[in-house]
């Protein structure tokens, strides 16, 4: 099988994971009385006429009927009405989006670049000092509750010495920013902060953007590192005890070169598979360091709503965290398919 | 008193095997420094929570509750102050939070609360895992088939997310109709945090448990124990899930780490245990404004988030400790090595 035909088959495999994304997050709604079942559609605070809102959305049809209905308005792009943020869901989420996604384009790759190097260093000095101290620190970060160590991230550095403040911009960029855009002079591109400051050549605004990004960074790196040191570290072990590096070895090649051409590559695979739930504990981090570090995203928004009760936002955010997830380990899987041609042709 | 004798040689003769596996089980905990930390750790909280009504006496109303998890609060403080916490002294070993909740008292209590939400939700998810995981895998065909299509949707759903919602979504009350009578089951927050966890939680044990079937299934002594006419469900007890327990046991023990974080980082949000509840993460959510001390002075309130927060860190790292020495010691493949 090609690689060409190994997307295709793993496009179409997509489909049925996203109904049944849906069906999950439709089963959740079944908990709730009919008037609460009402708000995915339609704004509570302003319906007069129950009956008449049961009526036409069918509230009171069998599940089944619902759920068609349902789907069919979610296909559509609407997601209910989020009381919370007084917008459509879909709204909402999109303008949150950038926050969220502006630490997990900081914070993803300094998790994958450290957890690596990380894994492979204390590999090849197993048992030694290096692998104690790099194992201890692994175990530490895969205990430590997400919340508890923005916590203290912002106590010891905004409390103790005043550096890296939380929230996404200060007060003095947050002013630029908005009368810039309403006089004109300022263009908000990507909703990106850091790179928005530099396609408007405005650079101390994307230098304030990444200060108040680098302890929600750091926060998020040292929950998920752990895990990636741990895998890389004993898919490392193996491959170095295998017959090829052995032969490297044999005909002189120095150390660097058995390491990092031959073992680090083949070691990298099984690591791969693990970019999932490293995507996942990303989300479920992102609500979390959201909150602490007061960033206006749509972690941070879904903590609120659920707060709340406001039902649409939840569910909506629970949706959308679902399909990028499916999505994300589906470029996982297609990267793995083009790294190891068994994967496509097995 | 000679027949007790033999009959305990009998029995030793019989057990021979299991007493010897045991043994070295023990040896091989005993030779781990990591272990032993993660059992010293376990064995610390589990002292802590059967030895809690000795240590953190509950405080008669109406300063306290007469449910003794609601924790006390200090009515003594003027009450302009209470909102604000204040610093360990001698009434108060680890200071108070805001609202003037005493926090020893609250941390003490918390070790019943972290074994109880940890422990039920490990062995709810293992219960129904193993059920639905064991018909999946000894059936296999349309039952498989659909029961792994399931798993695939929850697990399809980042888990907090998914408790997040849940969490918001259960009533507070289930009424059940059985024709004949009704019964009402009323659910506190607690416990539907707990609901939540197993909701999520239980298909990745169905997944597990399924593969370990399939592995074992097709095994000579199985086919054995079906020729010498064992019932379907005796061959599942007596064969089959003893030789796949192992793994599954790992699995709970690393598992139950990640549970209380959960739960304590759902209380920390402010939808998991209520207010005033002796719940680590809802301890530590009471800390949220007072993180940056005040000003010229940045610890300031240092232990109201230093303390809650120690404890969850110490009792998840025991758990995880204890999870990672398990995969060594019980895992027949790694450790006759």
């Amino acid at each position: 099988m090609g690689l060409g035909t190994y997307i295709i088959r793993r496009l179409l495999l997509l489909i049925p994971i996203l109904i049944g994304v849906s069906i999950i997050i439709f089963a959740i709604t079944e908990f709730f009385d009919p008037y609460a079942r009402a708000s995915l559609y339609v704004d509570p605070t302003k319906v007069r006429d129950w009956p008449a809102v049961f009526q036409k959305y069918g509230l009171l049809d069998p599940v089944y009927v619902r759920y068609f209905r349902w789907i069919t308005e979610v296909l559509h792009g609407n997601l209910g009405y989020s009381q919370e943020n007084r917008m459509f869901v879909l709204k909402a989420l999109m303008s949150k989006f950038p926050a969220s996604a502006e630490i997990a384009i900081f914070s993803t790759p300094l998790t994958i670049l450290l957890g690596i190097y990380l894994g492979v260093k204390s590999a090849v000095h197993r048992d030694k000092v290096v692998d104690h101290i790099t194992r201890v620190v692994a175990i530490i970060g895969w205990s430590l509750p997400t919340f508890w160590s923005a916590i203290i991230l912002l106590s010891v550095f905004y409390g103790g010495f005043g550096l890296f403040p939380p929230g996404r911009l200060g007060s003095a960029a947050e002013d630029f920013i908005s009368r810039g855009t309403r006089a004109g002079t300022y263009t908000v591109y990507t909703g990106l902060n850091t790179f928005d400051g530099l396609l408007n050549g405005q650079l101390w605004i994307t230098w304030d953007a990444l200060i108040h990004l680098f302890l929600p960074c750091v926060n998020l790196t040292i929950v998920q590192i752990a895990l990636l040191i741990r895998v890389m570290r004993s898919s490392m072990l193996e491959e170095l005890n295998k017959g090829y590096i052995t032969t490297a070895r044999a005909k002189g090649l120095a150390q660097n070169e058995v390491i990092n051409k031959h073992a680090r590559r083949n070691a990298l695979i099984p690591t791969l598979t693990l970019s999932g739930l490293l995507i996942a504990g990303m989300m479920t981090g992102v609500v979390i360091t959201e909150t602490v570090f007061h960033i206006d995203g749509v972690g941070s928004a879904a903590a609120r709503a659920a707060i709340r009760v406001d039902i649409p936002f939840v569910l909506g955010f629970a949706m959308f965290t679902g399909i990028v997830f499916v999505l994300a380990n589906l470029i996982v899987d297609i990267l793995y398919a083009y790294v190891d041609p068994r994967i496509r042709l097995g | 008193m000679t027949d007790f004798k033999s009959k305990l040689a009998e029995f030793k003769a019989a057990r021979q095997p299991t007493i010897k596996e045991l043994k070295f089980i023990f040896t091989r905990i005993k030779k781990s420094p990591l272990s032993i930390m993660g059992s010293a750790i376990i064995i610390f909280y589990a002292a802590l929570a059967i030895l809690a009504p000795v240590l953190a006496p509950p405080v008669p109303p109406p300063m306290g509750k007469t449910d003794p998890f609601i924790v006390w609060k200090d009515l003594n403080i003027p009450p302009l102050e209470r909102m604000l916490p204040r610093p360990p002294s001698p009434t108060h070993p680890f200071g108070t939070t805001e609202e003037s909740y005493d926090l020893y008292y609250g941390c003490i209590w918390g070790t019943i609360t972290a074994f109880k939400v940890g422990l039920m939700v490990i062995v709810l998810s293992l219960i129904i895992g193993l059920v639905t995981g064991a018909i999946a895998g000894y059936y296999g065909g349309i039952v498989d088939e659909v029961l792994m299509r399931f798993t695939d949707m929850v697990i399809a759903v980042p888990g907090l997310v998914l408790c997040m919602a849940l969490v918001v979504a259960l009533p507070p009350q289930f009424v059940i109709n059985l024709g004949f009578t009704q019964l009402s089951i009323e659910l506190t927050k607690l416990d539907r945090v707990l609901l939540a966890l197993v909701l999520v939680g239980w298909p990745s044990y169905t997944r597990v448990i399924r593969g370990e079937i399939l592995k074992v299934r097709e095994e000579d002594y199985v086919e054995a124990a079906r020729a010498a006419g064992c019932s379907d469900f005796r061959v599942m007890i007596k064969h089959i899930l003893p030789n796949t327990i192992y793994p599954i046991l790992i699995m709970a023990s690393l598992d139950t780490g990640a549970i209380v974080l959960t739960a304590a980082a759902l209380s920390f949000l402010g939808i998991g245990a209520p207010p005033g509840y002796a719940d680590w993460g809802q301890l530590i959510s009471l800390s949220r404004n007072y993180i940056y001390g005040d000003i010229g002075n940045p610890a300031g309130n240092w232990w109201v988030w230093l303390i809650p927060g120690l404890f969850i860190f110490t009792f998840v790292l025991g758990w995880n400790l204890l999870g990672d020495a398990f995969r060594d010691i019980l895992d027949p493949t790694l450790r006759r090595r």
